[in-house]
């Protein structure tokens, strides 16, 4: 059986699967369509919102990017389980607690507005949608693999299977499949992990072999890899680079943004108590923790390889040679992904070989020019396909890299199905039934939920054709935006009786807006190319990029709203009873959609 | 303020201590050892690498599975002793 055939085969498998949970569990009232109906165990609960929660970004792009940058790129690692341990303290228990549906429910109750509703939902809309351009991104890639087509069309392809998906099941249905989609993800994303470092390391254990020896060299891995990237003039990858200013505040960034994000809130009103919610934090996190300290031995352990791959004799002989990745089975990865556009190569020098190095390094020059190299050849080698590629760059079997294809699948899959639950609750339950047709009977709810999630997906698409980024970096800026609006007024409404409704309004919107302003300066007025006045290389302030941007917003928001609601009317009495009760676990009832 | 106030203000101070104590773990682990205090940490050795990159890439995320589920723990039995759980 051809590979071709053999992805079609476990993707179409993993697929049956889903659909087959989703239909089993066929959403019938709104409650369920939201929140089914609260019978989730914390480990269930857990598992499941792993899924929803570890997206392309994780699975596809992550291990990719701290592949081709080394330590810079621990934020990732840092700030995506961080954000974790702030949900599990500081919001979770208190949200259950309250016992509503929506993120906006509580931010429009405990700040008595309507207006502060509108607000959290807006500023929900804005990173969800950021966030489902990056899952895009991840689902055309995977569908252009392994349909063996270009990524644009991999994209308009996913897009409707996303949508199908979404739209049939409610939370119901996209908690059990992602109960389902997270057994495949993780199985996914372990076993090719497994077999590259037992190649490597003789540890079947990755985690233990990314700091282990290097059995072919007998070296630790990480001296070999730091050495032979050196090699090539590419920074070392065990060392910092970057700034630590800038690192400090991605990574607060990236965990701040973890838990304001209103698809991963929103699964905490699930549990039946509030002691749940607490566990069910711990839960999801050893569910995250299985990928995340596999990811970074993955993206050592690839790199390495990509590099002997390159140079199969060592740095300091001959190169790869064209005839040989035609030929050579061992390279056929090469050629496949070529179809994708996103891995490319050109003998500059036309000497029949590829020389893989970085040509701007000022070192390298005098040996490029003495051995007649025209530049680096391995012109274009996409990050987010490393983790998909990574199978069959380690020579692993072919089902392995079917296994792969769909766990890469099911981990966009997911998180779109997700997020768009998150948009078409905060369209359908805060913006039209909270707020512009109060009478909405329920099944017009439920039309206007999945009219909402075609409209999220056809948006998601357009600003997804030109993304500001790769997968991961499309993400982490959706986190920013959550980092900036929702997660401050979140816990200053628990945590403070003293912030008031013109405090919080001022404080998101403010919040959300330098925020969003910041990262169009960088990336392009909605992600339009050329439309940016400055660079991520060359930020406007000092070092901090963009992507790091969110810690700073989350400041603003904080600042403007103490500083506001120290300026206008206190909170009035009933709403400092209603935050007493947050704060004790006693007397929480199952929630209610009603007012 | 009446008895059940008193108890309930005791119980609110009590978790916002335990807040604060793991919230000075989890930025220690993570900003300090994985990012800023990485070079004091230079000199001890792990595996072809030093101490502040294990905590960046894997450390700081077992931490922090640590102190989610010992806060769960601790705070539903402070939920206990002050009488403020679920029935």
């Amino acid at each position: 059986m051809d590979q071709f055939t053999l992805n079609l085969l476990f993707v179409g498998a993993s697929f049956a699967l889903y659909i087959g949970i989703a239909i089993w569990a066929r959403a019938g009232s709104t409650s369920e369509f939201y929140a089914a109906g609260r019978g989730v165990h914390p480990v269930t609960n857990g598992m499941a919102t792993a899924a929803d929660w570890m997206s392309a970004a994780s699975f596809i792009s992550m291990a990719g990017l701290i592949a081709f940058t080394g330590y810079d790129n621990s934020s990732f690692l840092m700030g995506w389980t961080g954000g974790y341990v702030l949900l599990a303290l500081l919001l979770a228990p208190y949200l259950r607690k309250f016992g509503k549906y929506t993120v906006s429910e509580f931010i429009g109750d405990r700040f008595y507005s309507r207006t502060a509703r509108m607000v959290a939902v807006i500023c929900l809309l804005v990173a969800s949608i950021t966030y489902v351009i990056g899952q895009m991104q991840g689902v055309g890639i995977a569908f252009g693999r392994f349909l063996e087509i270009d990524a644009f069309w991999g994209l308009m392809i996913g897009s409707c299977v996303v949508f199908a998906y979404a739209v049939f099941g409610g939370m119901k249905g996209v908690t059990y499949t992602q109960v389902a989609q997270y057994c495949v993800l993780i199985t996914a994303y372990t076993i090719p992990a497994v077999f590259i470092s037992l190649q490597l390391t003789g540890n079947p254990i990755p985690a233990l072999g990314l700091f282990g020896e290097h059995t072919a060299s007998g070296e630790p891995l990480l001296a070999k890899l730091d050495q032979i990237v050196s090699d090539l003039g590419f920074q070392e990858y065990t060392a910092a680079h970057g700034s630590t200013i800038n690192m400090v505040l991605f990574t607060l960034s990236l965990m701040i943004g973890t838990a304001g994000l209103p698809h991963v809130i929103m699964r905490f009103f699930t549990v039946p108590k509030v002691s749940d919610a607490r566990w069910s934090a711990g839960w999801t996190l050893v569910f995250i923790a299985l990928l995340y300290l596999t990811a970074p031995a993955v993206g050592a352990m690839a790199r390495l390889n990509i590099s002997e791959l390159m140079w199969p004799n060592g740095t300091d002989a001959d190169p790869v040679s064209i005839e040989m990745i035609e030929s050579n089975p061992e390279y056929a990865w090469m050629t496949t992904w070529q179809k994708t556009g996103l891995l490319d190569w050109e003998d500059k020098n036309g000497d029949g070989k590829i020389q893989y190095y970085n040509d701007a390094n000022a070192d390298l020059q005098a040996k490029a020019e003495a051995n007649g190299w025209k530049g680096n050849e391995l012109t274009n080698f996409n990050r987010d396909i490393l983790v998909l590629a990574n199978p069959e760059i380690a020579s692993l079997p072919g089902w392995v890299i079917g296994l792969v294809a769909a766990g890469g699948l099911a981990a966009a899959l997911s998180t779109a199905a997700g997020l768009l639950l998150a948009i078409s609750s905060a369209v359908s339950h805060d913006l039209l039934k909270g707020q512009l047709t109060p009478n909405m009977s329920e099944k017009s709810e439920l039309l206007a939920a999945r009219i909402s999630m075609a409209a999220a997906i056809v948006v998601a698409v357009i600003l997804g054709l030109n993304p500001p980024g790769f997968a991961a970096q499309t993400v982490a800026l959706a986190f920013g935006l959550a980092a900036a609006s929702i997660f401050p007024a979140l816990m200053m409404g628990i945590f403070s009786t003293r912030i008031n409704n013109v405090g919080a309004v001022t404080g998101m919107l403010s919040g959300l807006v330098v925020t969003l302003v910041y990262i169009f300066l960088h990336k392009g007025w909605f992600f339009i190319p050329d439309t940016n006045s400055f660079t991520d290389a060359d930020p406007l302030l000092g070092p901090i990029k963009s992507t790091s941007f969110g810690a700073i917003g989350a400041a603003v928001n904080f600042g403007v709203a103490y500083f506001v609601s120290g300026m206008t009317k206190e909170t009035p009495l009933e709403i400092k009873q209603l935050v007493e009760s947050v704060r004790v676990p006693r007397g929480a009832g199952v929630a209610t959609a009603d007012h | 303020m009446s008895q059940q106030d008193v108890t309930k203000n005791a119980y609110w101070q009590a978790n916002l201590r335990l807040i604060k104590i793991s919230l000075v773990i989890w930025a220690l682990v993570s900003f300090g050892f994985g990012i800023v205090l990485r070079p004091l940490l230079s000199g001890i050795r792990v595996g072809g690498t030093d101490l502040g990159f294990w905590f960046a890439q894997q450390g700081s995320i077992i931490v922090f599975l640590a102190l989610i589920f010992f806060y769960a723990w601790r705070m539903n039995k402070l939920d206990r002793e002050h009488g403020v759980d679920e029935e």
